[in-house]
Order: structure tokens, then C-alpha cells, then sequence
């Protein structure tokens, strides 16, 4: 996107919501649009663009059409790009790349789900070609990020004690956003003492489980010149898929080893820049292992990296997810794409809660999707600050 | 006899697929190897993932060494008395890792790099088993 029209997110709106037992999915949806709307200072009817990723319990490939219909949507383009929780960064890259090319000004990507209130699925069984091979087997998400722990344990001599720092710098955030689930900051001892989830997991090792969502906006210059909220551009984006290649898995890497080059190739920058990282966590694991291949720090040494406050905000050398990230504050739908986003603009538009606001010109937000066991899609955002 | 739970729930079996799981009730565990450019794979898919050429059917040692593990402590749909219960990937002898459950030893005794052998558990269904793996003997 190097040379390229700059296109912003004008609008960012999480839902202050945990647990909705008498909403509908759909109402939320709603709410989140409305909120990222009067974020932007937007109106509904300058909407003509939305994105959001598939509702399994909806008939499915209809997706776009109930959404447009229940929102009351008139839009140009709509995209249902499903890549699980890393969707929603996917979408900004896709707004972007439909505003450029001229088939929509304004782009509202929304994500609701309520899986704490228990009223999420609802009876659209589905099984693909792989369950009879996995699940057979007790694969589940716990157990399928569990092995890539054990793998990365073994092969580098990572400790449950390294990856219970992510935790902690998690949870310390986490203390001063009012809509986290979980507000006390733990210790090392806490994540390592908690009851075994599948070992070697832990139940601190474990994003929450929340009701909830998120809106965004994007929109293209000439839009962004109307507005007058600040802004953060559209620095770049890439997107890769990791599987199992037949049988030759790497439990140890991820697919940000190839998203983070072409996201920061996109945006003409490299880790180095970065001052600020929203990485997807829905396991301790999972943000050890992005960030080594991301280029934060070489293959293997993600333990020692992430020892001695380095994502701890503000005077960590990497803060990440200041909100307190979808370990302790928000994983709405078990998607957290949407969070990590919304958290990486508070930064650079200086809303960030007070204890934990860096100064940051450029930030990322990475999203991984599926299961590191198995197959999962990884998406790489960056995003900066208009004056940098 | 392995002690473990049995038998096991019928997995979906389709026409791709149902060799490599009657053969696993005659107590042979397959993998796919490819004529063209000779990739030995798993899950057994009818076109190599690499070349899309049609695979051939090929009868693996049944010999492996553990690679990853998790082990489930609570699990919805696993019965308690087969708790805890271990979910493996395995390296077959012919290369491919193979997603699977470590069974007869206690799970605190599984290891990475530890040598294991194939064994098949029945299921409902007398043509259908489900490999799983022992500790080798030594």
C-alpha cells in the first residue's frame, strides 16, 4: 500500500458487554454499528460497504444477505471473508482494498456472538472432511494449541513459567480497563499453579469466553476529510494460511512467519517500527510463537523475549494488548480479531486507558484463526498514526 | 486388548476414506503415496496435496515416535473412566504426523521422541477400527 491512496479507520467501537443473555446476536451486531457510527461522527445512510465473517448458525453462504437485511444496509460491496477469529483484521486490509478500487467510500465491518450465554450454535451440525481423523481423537481447540506448546517446549526448552508472562503482562493491562472480565493481575505462580486444561496448558493458559463484539469504519480520504475525528491510517496488511502440508505440520511456527513480512512490506516498514502490538491470544502460546515470527525476536527465543515486563505497558520494550486482550478482558464470539484492531487504534488515536497509553506512530494488529494443531489463518494489520 | 476406551465411536466413513479404515479393522494402518512425485501422506486424500496426481494406497510399518501431546483431563465427549486421555501427534517410520491418542500407559509417562507402535480399537462396526498407539516394545 506503499504509494498508494490512503484510506483510514474513522470509526472504532467495542461493545461494553461480557455476557448479554437477553440480546440477540443480531441486536449486537446492531449496537456495535450504531456505536462505531456516532465513533466516527458517520451517519448510517453513509454506509456503503460492510464486511463481517460467517455466523455458522445462519444458512450458510446467506451470510451477507440477512445481515444487509436485518442492519438495513444499501451497500455497493459486501465481503464475508471467514478466516475464524482473524477475520476481522482480514476485513480492514479488504475495506481498504475496496475503497481503493472504488466500490465503496464508507465500510463497516461488524462481529457479534454470544457463546458465554450458552446461545450461540443452535443446531447446525457440520462436519468437515478432517473431523473423522481429529476429532475422533479428542481434537478440540484446548488440545490442538496444547500440542504446539508441548512441540515448542520440547524443540526450544520454553517453560510454562516464560509463557505465564503473557499472562501476567496481560492481566496487569487488564486492571485498568472497567469492561474486563477479569481485572485482579496474577503472578507467574497463578498461570502455573491453575488447574491443568490439557497439560500443558493450563486454565490461565486460556483467553475467556465472552458475549460481545466490535464495529470499525473504514473510509477513503476524500471521506476522512469531512470528518473530523482523528483518524488512523491504513498502513498495510497480509494474510497466509498454516495446515498440516500432509502430514509435515511444524508445531512450532506459524503462518505470521509469512503474513508479518508481507504485511510489513505492504506498509514499507519492519518490526523495528513497530511501537505498539495487538497479537492474538487466545493462548499464551499463541503469542509466544507469533511474535518470534513476526521478527519481534528470533525462532525459539519468544521465553526469553517475553520475560522481564517486555509487553508490559508502558515501558516495556513491546507493549501489547493494553485492553488486557482476550486472556483477561474480551474475546467476543471466540473471535478476537475485532478486539485486537479496536485496542491498536485506541493507541494511536492516544485513547488507550491512561496507566497503560504508549506513545505509538505505528502499531499492528495480528490475528490468528483456527487452531496452531491443525490449520489456521494468520492476518497482520498495520496501522499508524495520521502526524507520524 | 489394549486398555482403553472401546469400542469406539463409528467415525464418519466415506468412499475416499474407507479403505484406510477397513484396513484398520484388518489390523493395517495406511498411507497415501504419491506415483508422481512420491509424497507419503496422511489424511488419506484421493490426489496428492502437493501435485494433485492420484494417490496409491501403501501399508505403513505401523511403526512411529510421539512428536506432540496433550493431555485432556476433562473432556465432554470422552468417557470418564478413559480419563486423562492423551491426544498425540505421532511421525510415522514413512515420514507423515499423524493426529491420534497414545494409549497403554499412564499419560504421565508419554514423552516426545518416545518410539510407538500402531494398534487398532474396534468400533460399533466390525469394518471400521481406529488406530491408536502403544509404547513399543523395547
Amino acid at each position: 500500500m506503499v504509494d498508494s491512496e490512503p484510506v483510514f479507520i474513522a470509526g472504532a467501537y467495542e461493545h461494553p458487554t461480557r455476557e448479554a443473555p437477553d440480546k440477540s446476536t443480531m441486536q449486537l451486531h446492531a449496537e456495535v454499528a450504531r456505536g462505531a457510527l456516532a465513533d466516527a461522527g458517520l451517519a448510517k445512510d453513509d454506509v456503503d460497504g460492510y464486511f463481517t465473517a460467517g455466523m455458522p448458525w445462519y444458512e450458510r453462504g446467506l451470510t451477507p444477505l440477512i445481515m444487509a437485511d436485518y442492519l438495513g444496509l444499501d451497500v455497493s460491496h459486501a465481503g464475508t471473508t471467514d478466516w475464524g477469529g482473524s477475520s476481522y483484521v482480514g476485513h480492514v486490509g479488504h475495506a481498504a482494498d475496496a475503497i481503493r478500487e472504488g466500490r465503496c467510500d464508507v465500510a463497516l465491518i461488524t462481529l457479534a456472538g454470544r457463546p458465554r450465554s450458552g446461545k450461540n450454535a443452535g443446531g447446525d451440525e457440520f462436519h468437515t472432511y478432517q473431523d473423522a481423523f481429529e476429532v475422533t481423537y479428542g481434537a478440540t481447540t484446548l488440545s490442538k494449541y496444547a500440542v504446539a506448546a508441548q512441540r515448542h517446549m520440547h524443540e526450544y526448552g520454553t517453560t510454562r513459567e516464560q509463557l505465564a508472562e503473557i499472562r501476567v503482562a496481560a492481566s496487569h493491562h487488564a486492571q485498568y480497563n472497567e469492561h474486563a472480565l477479569f481485572r485482579d493481575p496474577v503472578t507467574v505462580e497463578d498461570v502455573v499453579e491453575s488447574r491443568p486444561v490439557a497439560d500443558p496448558l493450563h486454565l490461565l493458559d486460556c483467553c475467556v469466553v465472552t458475549d460481545g463484539g466490535g464495529a470499525l469504519l473504514v473510509v477513503s480520504e476524500d471521506v476522512r476529510a469531512e470528518l473530523e475525528r482523528d483518524c488512523v491510517e491504513v498502513l498495510g496488511y497480509g494474510e497466509a494460511i498454516g495446515h498440516r502440508e500432509g502430514g509435515r505440520i511444524d508445531l512450532t511456527h506459524t503462518a505470521a512467519r509469512e503474513s508479518g513480512p508481507r504485511a510489513f512490506e505492504d506498509a514499507g516498514i519492519g518490526p523495528d517500527d513497530v511501537d505498539y502490538a495487538s497479537i492474538y491470544d487466545s493462548f499464551t502460546i499463541t503469542v509466544l510463537q507469533t511474535l518470534e515470527d513476526l521478527g519481534f525476536c528470533e525462532k525459539g527465543e519468544g521465553g526469553s523475549f517475553v520475560e522481564g515486563g517486555t509487553l508490559q505497558a508502558p515501558d516495556g520494550d513491546l507493549p501489547f494488548n493494553t485492553d488486557g486482550g482476550g486472556l483477561c478482558s474480551n474475546h467476543p464470539g471466540n473471535r478476537g480479531g475485532m478486539t485486537k484492531v479496536i485496542e491498536a487504534v485506541r493507541q494511536l488515536r492516544g485513547e488507550a486507558n491512561d496507566e497503560v497509553q504508549v506513545d505509538a506512530d505505528v502499531a499492528i494488529a495480528h490475528g490468528t484463526g483456527g487452531s496452531l494443531g491443525t490449520r489456521h489463518g494468520s492476518i497482520t494489520a498495520v496501522l499508524g498514526r495520521e502526524d507520524r | 486388548m489394549i486398555d482403553a476406551w472401546e469400542p469406539r465411536p463409528v467415525p464418519t466413513v466415506t468412499p475416499e476414506t474407507e479403505p484406510f479404515w477397513s484396513a484398520a479393522a484388518d489390523g493395517r494402518f495406511l498411507v497415501r503415496e504419491c506415483p508422481d512425485c512420491g509424497l507419503v501422506y496422511h489424511y488419506p486424500s484421493a490426489l496428492c496435496p502437493d501435485c494433485f496426481a492420484d494417490a496409491e494406497w501403501r501399508e505403513a510399518t505401523g511403526a512411529a515416535t510421539v512428536y506432540s501431546f496433550a493431555i485432556h483431563r476433562h473432556l465432554e465427549f470422552w468417557p470418564d473412566d478413559d480419563l486423562p486421555a492423551v491426544f498425540a501427534y505421532v511421525e510415522l517410520e514413512e515420514g507423515p504426523r499423524v493426529i491420534t491418542n497414545v494409549v497403554g500407559c499412564p499419560a504421565e509417562d508419554v514423552e516426545v521422541g518416545m518410539a510407538v507402535d500402531a494398534r487398532f480399537v474396534p468400533t460399533a462396526t466390525d469394518d471400521v477400527a481406529v488406530p491408536v498407539f502403544v509404547p513399543a516394545d523395547d
